[in-house]
């Protein structure tokens, strides 16, 4: 009949023009890797941002005043807290970056246990924000689940991930220092950055008491030296507000970029994925449903890949949101593993000292990167502890700032103030947490968020090891500042909540068992073959090194295995 | 990554604070200007505590407090980043410390006293911030004095003249030099 083939026509129009061969979930950190590969080989890519879109530099107001020309020279307000009571303790959320942080108001979540959840909603996510250190992993690493039995054996090797890693590297510029060290792999670095005098001695001295352990300085994704049109690094340390000298590694400066030259790239913000529409015949994923954040429709979008990359409690919330006659429980939740293991890294604890010393000594500029001093417990036979498993790294930096006191009032203070107090130094630590099935996110359909959409509840904690492994920490610190010859050594213990290190990950992990893991060694769902995870929910065990560059690695090297699939005609 | 800037410093340095914080509600003589009545801050409020921020940070041979506008600063602050209790206490404040102006300075409020004897009463009120932050608890409130200190310290050196004239200040500095040679006297760096 005539209507029929009409409505066939239509149908398919609409399908045709919301279908392409690949959509990504999410623009943050992993997303635009996403992007730019996906596109790169030639699909077709539909990338779905729940927020607003962010252009790069144009939309970075706010970094180019100086802080006399903000109305509170940088700082939170009141109504701040009240919009985002979680967001605003985050260390990068000031005047000018509070902009790409969430109204925790509008998102809400339920913290079974203390967790705080912080977020950036908006094209880049939150590689606008990240605290861009760069770190490999190393076998030590991916052979620790297997090894001391907490959580499922990792399917990959760092043999498997090393060329993905100098692939990434390349692109996104990353500085260091080449150090030879098991534990942490050298990269392909831009030019290190440079220790100041202090942290200079306390590395020599570091180097004569100790036979186990090293200072080196950061590793960050800052453009030492120019990175295609991006950078180099102009030395303000405003980075999270966003650069405007393209100075440090974001999707919204790299990837995404990358990925529109290409012409193979559209980009749709204010969609708000709802869940991933599967087809039980196929075995596939066809597509995925969105709501549209400011017209309030839901739409569907078709493709022969999907990535998710919605980051770790996002992605975990749209495959549980995903359930259908074949997965009642969420997308590829055979193991009922979704949601589960999650992890963050235990810090805010370490020691800070003073060094009598060096008066004759200053700086020029302001370095947006500190030192390291890499993992240095339970990584041979010889640094096994019997306390706890696992380890921890130290961040942190020496200082000449202004003096110790402010005392008195008038010239005397005001001369007191005006120079330079004696140099000082704090280091901190960053801690493996185990994998652990209790720690969990799980679905809340009776709590609404603004939209209408269910909410999580996150039930996450550090158990014993991390609490032992802590004491260490601490003890570590202060021990190596005080043979470093500082003084005045003070010890701290935030006592932070799981998620204020903003590294969570592992509600999706990868596994070689599809029982007990939601993703194999390609990132791939073992369930769902054309739907690939490859931001922090993919993640089986959680390490001590800050995780972003190992999902860069494992997102190009998991495109490269889709399009090669695909090519196939296997997925 | 534990980076202090300018502002954390001032923060740590005064973020502490004092015991026993009744507040006393002094009886002032009705013939008085009252200050600090409400967040509206009158211009003879800002007057007062651009006085308060300049015996703080006087003008040397580089600026002070009253050029950087500190008493409009501290104003902007307490309305948008002080929370109920703090703002009330820094508007008792106010008076409080124009009460012990008279009570020391034969009934003369602080506007009207010498600039010699405003340092000496701030000096007071300083010592007596400091004595209360020793013994406070953390519930305790926080001492009026300590939060015009704060605010002045921190609105001056983050201030134009306070950060590129009593200061250093390089807005984009281009390069980092690890180890540059200081001798004594050469101004510390704002950020």
């Amino acid at each position: 009949m005539p209507g029929d083939s009409l409505n066939v026509n239509v149908n398919n129009k609409a399908t045709v023009q919301n279908t392409y061969d690949a959509i990504v979930v999410g623009s943050g950190i992993s997303g635009g890797w996403a992007a730019k590969e996906l596109c790169e080989k030639g699909l077709k890519t539909l990338v779905l941002e729940r927020g607003r879109n962010v252009e790069h530099i144009k939309d970075y107001s706010g970094t180019e005043k100086n802080m006399w020309e903000l109305a509170h020279h940088m700082k939170v307000t009141e109504e701040d807290k009240k919009n985002s009571p979680i967001q605003s303790k985050c260390y990068a959320f000031n005047e000018v970056s509070k902009k790409f942080f969430v109204n925790d108001i509008d998102n809400p979540y339920t913290q079974v246990k203390r967790f705080d959840w912080i977020r950036g909603y908006h094209v880049g996510g939150r590689s606008l924000m990240w605290g861009r250190q760069s770190y490999r992993w190393s076998d030590i690493d991916f052979e620790a689940n297997a090894k001391d039995g907490y959580g499922v054996d990792w399917p990959v090797r760092y043999k498997d991930l090393a060329p993905w890693y100098s692939y990434v590297e390349k692109f996104a510029g990353i500085n260091g220092s080449k150090e030879g060290l098991p534990q942490l792999p050298d990269g392909e670095f831009l030019p290190a950055m440079e220790m100041n005098c202090l942290e200079k001695h306390v590395a020599a001295r570091i180097k004569e008491s100790y036979n186990d352990r090293v200072m080196i300085i950061g590793r960050s994704a800052n453009h030492t030296r120019q990175v295609g049109d991006r950078g180099p690094c102009q030395y303000r340390n405003r980075c999270h507000e966003g650069c405007p000298f393209g100075g440090y590694f974001s999707s919204n400066s790299a990837t995404l970029p990358a990925a529109t030259k290409t012409g193979n790239l559209t980009l749709r913000p204010y969609s708000i994925v709802l869940d991933v529409i599967y087809d039980k015949d196929k075995k596939k994923a066809t597509g995925v449903r969105i709501l549209d954040s400011e017209t309030m429709k839901t739409e569907e979008y078709y493709a022969k890949v999907v990535f998710l990359n919605a980051s770790t409690l996002g992605t975990a919330q749209i495959l549980l949101q995903s359930v259908s006659d074949a997965f009642p429980n969420g997308l590829g939740n055979t193991s009922g593993q979704v949601g589960h293991n999650l992890m963050d890294h235990h810090y805010g604890v370490g020691a800070h000292g003073e060094f009598d010393g060096f008066a004759d000594q200053y700086f020029y500029g302001r370095r947006p990167n500190g030192i390291y001093i890499p993992r240095f417990r339970n990584i041979s036979e010889k640094t096994k502890r019997t306390d706890y498993v696992r380890g921890f790294g130290y961040q942190g930096g020496a200082n000449r700032g202004k003096p110790n006191t402010a005392d008195g009032i008038g010239v005397e203070l005001k001369e007191q103030m005006t120079e330079p107090g004696p140099w000082n130094m704090g280091i901190a630590a960053w801690g493996e947490h185990l994998p652990d099935y209790r720690n969990k996110a799980t679905l809340n359909k009776d709590k609404k968020d603004k939209w209408g959409l269910p909410t999580l509840d996150i039930d996450c904690e550090y158990r014993e090891n991390e609490k032992a492994m802590r004491k260490d920490m601490i003890a570590s610190a202060a021990e190596m500042l005080e043979k470093a010859g500082l003084k005045n050594i003070s010890t701290f213990d935030s006592d932070p909540a799981p998620g204020f290190c903003i590294h969570e990950m592992g509600t999706a992990r990868m596994g070689k068992d599809p029982k007990t893991s939601v993703l194999n060694g390609f990132n791939q769902m073992h369930e769902v073959k054309n739907v690939f995870i490859t931001d922090g929910a993919c993640m089986a065990s959680s390490a001590c090194q800050n995780p972003s560059l190992t999902y860069m690695a494992l997102t190009a090297r998991a495109v490269d295995h889709a399009v090669t699939e695909l090519k196939k005609g296997n997925i | 990554m534990n980076r202090r800037d300018a502002l954390s410093r001032v923060a740590l340095l005064l973020g502490g604070t004092v015991i026993g914080g009744e507040v006393f509600l002094s009886g002032c003589t009705s013939a008085d200007k009252k200050l600090g009545q409400s967040l509206d801050f009158t211009p003879d409020d800002i007057a007062f505590l651009d006085e308060v921020a300049e015996t703080i940070i006087p003008r040397t041979d580089t600026p002070g407090a009253k050029d950087a506008k500190v008493g409009q600063f501290m104003t902007v602050m307490v309305k948008d980043c002080y929370d109920e209790k703090n703002q009330k206490i820094f508007l008792d404040g106010m008076t409080k410390l124009n009460d012990a102006s008279k009570k020391k300075f034969n009934g003369n409020g602080f506007m009207k006293i010498t600039p010699e004897q405003r340092k000496q009463l701030l000096t007071e009120l300083d010592k007596e911030q400091k004595d209360y932050a020793k013994n406070k608890k953390k519930e305790d409130d926080t001492h009026y004095f300590s939060q015009m200190k704060q605010l002045t310290l921190l609105g001056f050196f983050t201030s134009e003249p306070g950060a590129t004239k009593a200061l250093r200040y390089v807005a984009v500095p281009g390069r980092f030099d690890a180890c540059v040679p200081y001798k004594k006297g050469d101004k510390a760096w704002a950020l």
